[in-house]
């Protein structure tokens, strides 16, 4: 068993559109190439209840390094992903508050994401 | 390292591409943008962006810019240029179109544009400067693109309307005046993807979460479809039998609002007669939507108070576009959903300042109303439909074309094509358009890429600047806004500084009382009380004060008619259901349904051969029309251009998932990879237009591959539409699909 990670995303995937936007923000905080990226979205498309679904959900790579330096940068500096979220689907915080709010939420995924594992 | 400065400034146009109206932060150091990011005190995206702004950087500083003014120095399409100077491009423009002028009239030159850029702005002065009526959105089959809605809008109800997302009000969705609409319908319009006519997409995101229902129509399948409470998946072009439909269900069951009605609106008896004609059953066999569906979601939209609708362009691209937006319009309005909070504001842009004009008014109010009505009555276009002389002020795409290519009524020279890639992009008759304009005497093109475009035709090129790069003004609705200039990038320069210079030499007199742009930005700033300078250094955004650009309620305020009375700023003073205006033009005053050219029902013989219903022109968050192939960070994203096909008609056709495959009708076919999707129903399939591949070779003939990925070279023209306005038939052509081996 690890440690606990210190920090976390929380992503609300009821909302999450594939906009895209939080990859190409990584990829200029960090000036990755095209080809590496922190965070990448993937879709998922399902039948259910007489419709057809299409969802999404963001997973963070070893290239995510929770924006380190960015948060340096301000004290109250979202990572870039976060910030330009255009649905507002994606959370970073300390592990242990959103661990608190999980008993309230639903739809959400919480990414304990301990950077360089 | 050297200090890095932060500018507030308002993405539109080059850079992302798009319709605009984004704050953006522009972090600068050596005066080069290192980094860019959305404004959190901007209203409009409260700190949010897209990935085509936050690629910026890779947009601007991309080795393909084109930096330097280019002239010609092979034959036409060999795509050799050599580099020259601004005096020379200028003195060029200015000597050929001038010879062009004094041989044939100033009509003789085209102005085209693409889409609703801040381009209008610029382009409209440099046109009526040159003296030329023909502004035109050139390949835009039908002028299938906002102008078709305007239209049905401004004449029913004597002003432009949207969905109100709390868009007007600075403190957004926590001003106590706005409530969230209990319902929206999205129609024809995807708000994930793209933020279309002045409006952000991820409003609809915004209110969901606050508790909107939404309805959608649309024939695929998407992450907004599938959380809608109902989801009408219609025939791609009918959406005239739906509204029309839904109408009949409230009127016919009382539920409209019958004291908004019997106070201000005309003609509802009318329309509740044509309605009549639109039974269930009788929608349903059009639209291919089941009745109950249809019932139920006109009734919850019914009501539903308040109650909006967001929409989008496929309803100019229906058969009769503006007959289309009129119906949709009459359900915001016997709904009583018109002005007031959560429903369909009335938009004005911010201040009563005029960017780029939407209407006759806003040009005569900019230009002068004798200079507009000499302009009208020269118009391409404007001889075959009054909609075409008497809204706007743009030349009939279809008619420009044949008429380039004909020499009738009166011969083509010169075209001044502004950032619209017509070979690559919008133009339906995508082959028959390059080889009409390449007779022409003389052709510039402004842009920041070699494309098709630029490749097949261009005798001067100019490099445009990204919004990064210039200043400009935007009042897309609201807020005012501010762009301004804080890097250099080669020698590019904005369209405006373009066009503002070749104003001046073809029209001294009139364009003397500016020394500076900044003058002519100033002038046109009045009625806000500010200066250019005072806004931008403000934070590049001011909200409507109180008064006629900011609702609510004001048609009872008598806020919108230039007699100050309460009413609407229609002749009649009502919302004029039964639309007189369009009666004087000679077409019907009341919505009506037009079966699309191409279909099982209008085309039986066709549609054996060819049983697949192609949708093309839907929007990508990665690419903005045929934009940004180049760009790393999106292009793999998506890197190939793909075609959606249902798994059960791949299978019927044998397509695999990923095999390259041709879609192909009576025009000629066009390459595209499969992907297995049950996004789309069994006999539609689905297409991005704007594909061309910048790896590829840019000299003719290959023109960047253009002709193997063009989409619009197999869409016919010309448009299927009574008004010259609407019925491109982007979404509603047959084809079919044959495999590249064998």
């Amino acid at each position: 068993m690890n440690a606990m990670a210190q920090y976390a995303l929380l992503i609300d995937y009821e909302y999450c559109t594939g906009c895209h936007s939080c990859e190409v923000a990584c990829q200029q905080e960090h000036d990755y190439p095209a080809g590496t990226c922190g965070v990448v979205v993937r879709e998922y498309e399902y039948q259910a209840g007489g419709r057809v679904r299409i969802d999404y959900l963001p997973f963070f790579t070893q290239h995510c390094d929770l924006c380190k330096v960015r948060r340096t940068r301000a004290r109250d500096s979202l990572p870039a992903c976060v910030k330009h979220c255009q649905a507002r689907c994606m959370e970073f915080g300390p592990t242990t508050d959103f661990a608190a709010r999980l008993r309230d939420s639903a739809n959400v995924a919480l990414f304990t994401h301990a950077p360089g594992r | 390292m050297s200090e890095t400065q932060v500018f507030r400034t308002v993405a539109w146009s080059a850079g992302p591409g798009c319709h605009g109206g984004c704050g953006q932060k522009l972090f600068v150091e050596d005066g080069k943008l290192v980094r860019i990011e959305g404004d959190e005190d901007n209203p409009w995206n409260e700190g949010r962006s897209c990935p085509r702004v936050l690629a910026l950087k890779q947009y601007m500083y991309h080795p393909d810019r084109i930096t330097r003014p280019l002239k010609r120095v092979g034959a036409r399409g060999e795509g050799t240029f050599a580099p020259i100077s601004w005096d020379e491009a200028f003195d060029t423009c200015e000597q050929r179109l001038k010879e062009i002028r004094d041989r044939h009239g100033a009509e003789a030159v085209i102005f085209a544009q693409g889409t609703g850029r801040d381009i209008g702005g610029p382009i409209t002065l440099l046109a009526y400067s040159f003296g030329s009526p023909n502004w035109v959105q050139l390949g835009l089959s039908g002028h299938s693109c906002y102008t078709p809605r305007l239209a049905a809008m401004k004449t029913t109800l004597g002003d432009f309307v949207v969905a109100d997302c709390s868009q007007f009000l600075e403190k957004r969705y926590e001003d106590p005046q706005w409530r969230p609409p209990a319902v929206i319908i999205v129609w024809g319009q995807n708000p994930t993807m793209t933020c279309p006519d002045g409006f952000y997409g991820f409003w609809i995101v915004d209110c969901m979460k606050r508790g909107s229902k939404i309805i959608t129509v649309d024939p695929r399948n998407t992450w907004l479809t599938g959380r809608a409470a109902h989801h009408l998946q219609l025939r791609p072009g009918t959406d005239a039998a739906l509204a029309l439909g839904m109408l009949n269900v409230i009127i016919s069951e009382g539920l409209y609002d019958k004291a908004f009605v019997a106070k201000w609106v005309q003609g509802f008896d009318q329309l509740a007669e044509r309605a009549r004609e639109f039974p269930l059953d009788k929608v349903a066999a059009i639209t291919e939507v089941a009745a109950d569906d249809i019932a139920a979601a006109a009734r919850l939209f019914a009501r539903a108070r308040p109650a909006a609708v967001q929409w989008g362009v496929p309803v100019d691209m229906c058969p009769d576009g503006p007959a289309v937006a009129h119906a949709i319009t009459c359900l915001s309005v016997v709904t009583g959903n018109i002005d007031v909070p959560g429903g369909q504001v009335i938009a004005r842009p911010a201040y009563g300042v005029t960017t780029y004009p939407f209407s006759t008014e806003e040009l005569i109010q900019l230009y002068g109303a004798d200079l507009i009505k000499r302009l009208n009555e020269k118009r391409i276009g404007a001889d075959i439909y009054p909609m075409v002389k008497n809204f706007r002020g743009w030349a009939q795409p279809d008619v420009v074309i044949d008429q380039v290519a004909s020499g009738k009524p009166y011969p083509i020279k010169g075209a001044w094509i502004q950032t619209a890639n017509v070979v690559g992009g919008q133009s339906a008759r995508a082959e028959f358009h390059l080889k009409a304009l390449q007779q022409l005497d003389f052709i510039a093109v402004v842009d920041l890429f070699h494309n098709p475009t630029t490749m097949a035709l261009a005798d001067i090129v100019l490099p445009a600047a990204t919004f990064a790069e210039k200043d400009s003004i935007r009042t897309w609705w609201a807020p005012l806004e501010i762009m301004t200039k804080r890097v250099q990038v080669g020698e590019c320069k904005s369209d405006w500084e373009i066009n503002f210079e070749l104003a001046k030499r073809f029209n001294p007199e009139g364009t003397k009382r500016w020394n500076t742009l900044e003058d002519l930005f100033n002038e046109r700033l009045k009625p806000s009380g500010l200066t250019f300078r005072e806004i931008a250094e403000g934070g590049a955004w001011k909200m409507p004060p109180e008064g006629a650009t900011k609702p609510y309620r004001r048609h009872e305020r008598g806020l919108l008619r230039a007699d100050g009375k309460p009413g609407f700023a229609t002749a009649s003073g009502k919302i004029e259901v039964y639309n007189d205006t369009f009666r004087s033009w000679g077409l019907d005053p009341l919505p009506f349904y037009t079966e699309p050219a191409q279909s099982a029902r209008s085309t039986p013989e066709l549609f054996k051969k060819y049983p697949l219903v192609m949708i093309t022109g839907a929007r990508s968050q990665l690419y903005f029309h045929s934009e940004h192939r180049m760009i790393p960070w999106l292009r793999e994203k998506m890197p190939d251009p793909l075609v959606e096909i249902h798994p059960d008609t791949a299978k019927k056709y044998g397509i695999d998932e990923g095999e390259w495959i041709y879609l192909e009708n009576d025009m000629g076919r066009v390459k595209r990879k499969a992907t297995l999707t049950r996004k789309v129903k069994p006999h539609h399939v689905h297409t991005l237009h704007g594909w061309w591949l910048p790896e590829l070779e840019g000299k003719a003939p290959s023109l960047f591959g253009v002709w193997d990925y063009q989409i619009n070279k197999i869409i016919p023209g010309p448009q299927n539409s009574k008004s010259g306005f609407g019925g491109g038939q982007y979404k509603t052509t047959l084809c079919t699909l044959r495999k590249i081996a064998g």
